[in-house]
């Protein structure tokens, strides 16, 4: 009996291990074919993705602002797209959220930081003109309508033509101008601001770049046309049509180009936005179509000289730079192709490339993240110094003026004197307000700092200021060089 | 009473044999389906379209077509090294990564050679272009000194 029971314990017992064992083997083999299958659903997926370039679900077409729609057709373009609201620094630009208090005149809750409070030259150098009153560093593109409808500039009458650049446009300019879009766009450029922005709802949308039938890229804006078609004119080609003439790659640029660019905005009534590049696109070219047309866009505040504001003129210095001669178009740094899934598009989040590095930058540059971002910095440090210098000299130069008037020089010779200002203060303007520190085209924007530099110089002789040796502060000698100044001092008496 | 327990024993043994089996064959049929659907066999040549079974490597495919070595090396010949067991280690191991990188997708778009690869790939170039570069490295400059892609980084596929 006892035998016996002891014997179907360890029977019970044995029941009982083989009965774990189960439990384990059928647990693991239930994990592995739950991963196995995950594993072969993924791969299908990524198969079918690979067919499938897009589904369209919605109809588009070229009333569809409101790109949540086109979102439908293409969702990872879409998220990408939303995702400029962003607030992200780089080392030199960008923008942080700061926090803002909403009043009556600006309900924003977050503001970027003020490039004027932070430098406070700028806002010397544009006293008088509304950019004194407010000028912050750029956010995303989702921001683009809010932040300009917001701005402190708007205690300034501004017109209609702002709304060119931001806001979603194709659709107003063509019922406004009944599918003229030419007529549209001149309707709008007279409308006060107030007036055109009640007609807007969106910032930049799909249809702003794309045609909805068969998504090709397509220049949306009509002052770009006009321009590119001055701009080849002075390069030979006659009747240059962007919508024919231009390729694809050019288009990656072009369509970027018809906002960031300098412009002015015509002064008789027709108050047209255009783009001066009847002479080219360099700096001093469009300066000199500026001169030449007798354009002045204000009254400096301290010396009352004429003045010429530059906007942001991205395209221009690109143009001028090693990536635009090597045919790298905007898009192939500020959109690079990235990967979602099995699919390849472009990023939609048009940012800067610095945060973005191993897909902006590593798909040409073999070298590692960091001595790519080293590169690039190294180019801005020396941007912002110089920038910096130009800066110190225009202050200075204005000092000059104001104590050439005090002393009563000569009409005539202050006359040109405020023709150095404008033209200094323009170069300066022309490298500052360039949304890349110098990067876009290093030497171009150093050759502008230093023409605005020999402005700054022609004019202080003309002031007959004291620029000898006697007038120039005491230098302060490095600490290694010491030395080698005693060395030569020394010299002469050695022999 | 022992005949029962007996009885019973073998009754749970067998269910258990019969669990092991179903569990067993089913995971085995999913894993050798997913296998096939996948490829995998293709995994243990040399084929170069192999490479591109997985789409993000079409891209350095359509890249070797065009390049110089065409004609002279497909992927293995540079990419893992001349010997059967560093060879199969090698695919292994790169195998491995890959399907882990690709499946959950962390991995960077433009895609950057490990260490570990940038060394098997160097020693390819060696293999069979020893007899030159001889005359290179006699002059102080080691494999670990000089790396032939850094200027040579068309000759196999440049994306």
């Amino acid at each position: 009996m006892t035998l016996d029971s002891s014997a179907s314990k360890k029977e019970a017992r044995q029941g009982r291990g083989w009965l774990g064992i189960l439990i384990v083997v059928g647990l693991i083999a239930f994990a592995a074919a739950l991963g196995v299958t995950a594993l072969l659903v993924n791969i299908f997926q990524r198969q079918q993705e690979a067919r499938n370039p897009f589904m369209r679900v919605v109809e588009v077409t070229n009333e569809t602002v409101d790109p949540a729609i086109w979102g439908m057709n293409f969702p990872m373009q879409y998220d990408q797209y939303k995702r400029t609201v962003d607030m992200e620094r780089t080392r030199f630009g960008g923008s942080e959220a700061l926090p803002h208090m909403p009043d009556a005149d600006d309900p924003r809750d977050t503001v970027a930081g003020s490039k004027i409070e932070r430098n406070p030259r700028l806002k010397r150098m544009w006293a008088g003109y509304s950019f004194a009153i407010d000028y912050r560093e750029k956010r995303g593109h989702a921001y683009m309508l809010e932040d300009q409808s917001f701005t402190k500039r708007q205690q300034v009458q501004q017109y209609g033509n702002c709304m060119n650049c931001h806001a979603s446009m194709f659709a107003v300019y063509n019922s406004l101008g009944n599918g003229d879009m030419q007529a549209g766009f001149e309707k709008v450029n007279t409308m006060t601001y107030q007036e055109a922005r009640k007609l807007v709802e969106h910032p930049v949308s799909c249809l702003d770049c794309h045609d909805p039938d068969t998504m090709e890229l397509r220049i949306s804006r009509p002052a770009f046309k006009t321009g590119i078609r001055a701009l080849k004119a002075s390069q030979g080609i006659d009747d240059y049509d962007v919508d024919t003439m231009a390729t694809r790659q050019e288009m990656r640029a072009f369509i970027c180009a018809q906002c960031h660019v300098e412009y002015y905005f015509a002064p008789d009534e027709s108050r047209r936005l255009t783009f001066p590049w009847y002479k080219g696109t360099r700096g001093d070219d469009i300066m000199a179509y500026y001169d030449e047309i007798g354009f002045t866009d204000w009254t400096q505040a301290d010396t009352g000289a004429a003045m010429l504001k530059a906007q942001h003129p991205e395209f221009e210095t690109w143009s001028q730079g090693t990536h635009a001669a090597a045919g790298v178009a905007c898009a192939d740094c500020h959109m690079p192709y990235m990967r979602k899934g099995a699919l390849k598009i472009s990023d939609h989040h048009v940012r800067s490339p610095m945060l973005n590095i191993n897909n902006a930058c590593q798909g040409c540059h073999r070298a590692p993240e960091e001595e790519l971002r080293e590169r690039v910095e190294r180019i801005q440090d020396r941007s912002e110094e110089m920038v910096g210098q130009a800066l110190d000299g225009l202050m200075e130069y204005i000092d000059s003026i104001l104590a050439a008037k005090e002393a009563g020089v000569d009409e005539a010779i202050l006359e040109e004197a405020y023709k150095c200002q404008r033209a200094a203060t323009f170069l300066i303007d022309f490298v500052e307000a360039e949304n890349s520190q110098g990067f876009h085209a290093p030497q171009e924007s150093a050759r502008i700092l230093f023409r605005a530099m020999d402005y700054l110089r022609k004019g202080n002789v003309l002031l007959g200021r004291q620029t000898t040796a006697a007038a120039l502060p005491e230098p302060k000698p490095a600490p290694a060089a010491e030395e080698s100044v005693e060395d030569v001092e020394a010299a002469p008496e050695l022999t | 009473m022992a005949k029962d327990s007996q009885n019973g024993r073998s009754g749970l043994v067998l269910f258990i044999l019969l669990f092991l089996g179903t569990a067993g064959g089913l995971l085995g049929g999913v894993g050798c389906y997913t296998f096939l659907y996948a490829k995998g066999i293709s995994y243990l040549g040399d084929a170069p379209e192999t490479c591109a079974n997985c789409h993000v490597m079409q891209e350095y495919l359509d890249a070797w077509i065009k390049s110089s070595h065409k004609h002279v090396a497909v992927c293995n010949d540079c990419h893992t090294p001349h010997n059967f067991f560093g060879k199969y280690l090698v695919k292994a191991t790169n195998g491995f990564h890959h399907s882990l990188a690709f499946t959950t997708g962390w991995f960077p778009d433009n895609i950057q050679i490990r260490a570990s690869n940038q060394r098997v790939t160097e020693g390819a170039c060696r293999h069979c272009h020893g007899d030159i570069v001889t005359q290179i490295d006699c002059f102080g400059h080691g494999p670990q000194a000089l790396d032939c892609l850094r200027c040579h980084d068309t000759v196999g596929h440049l994306k």
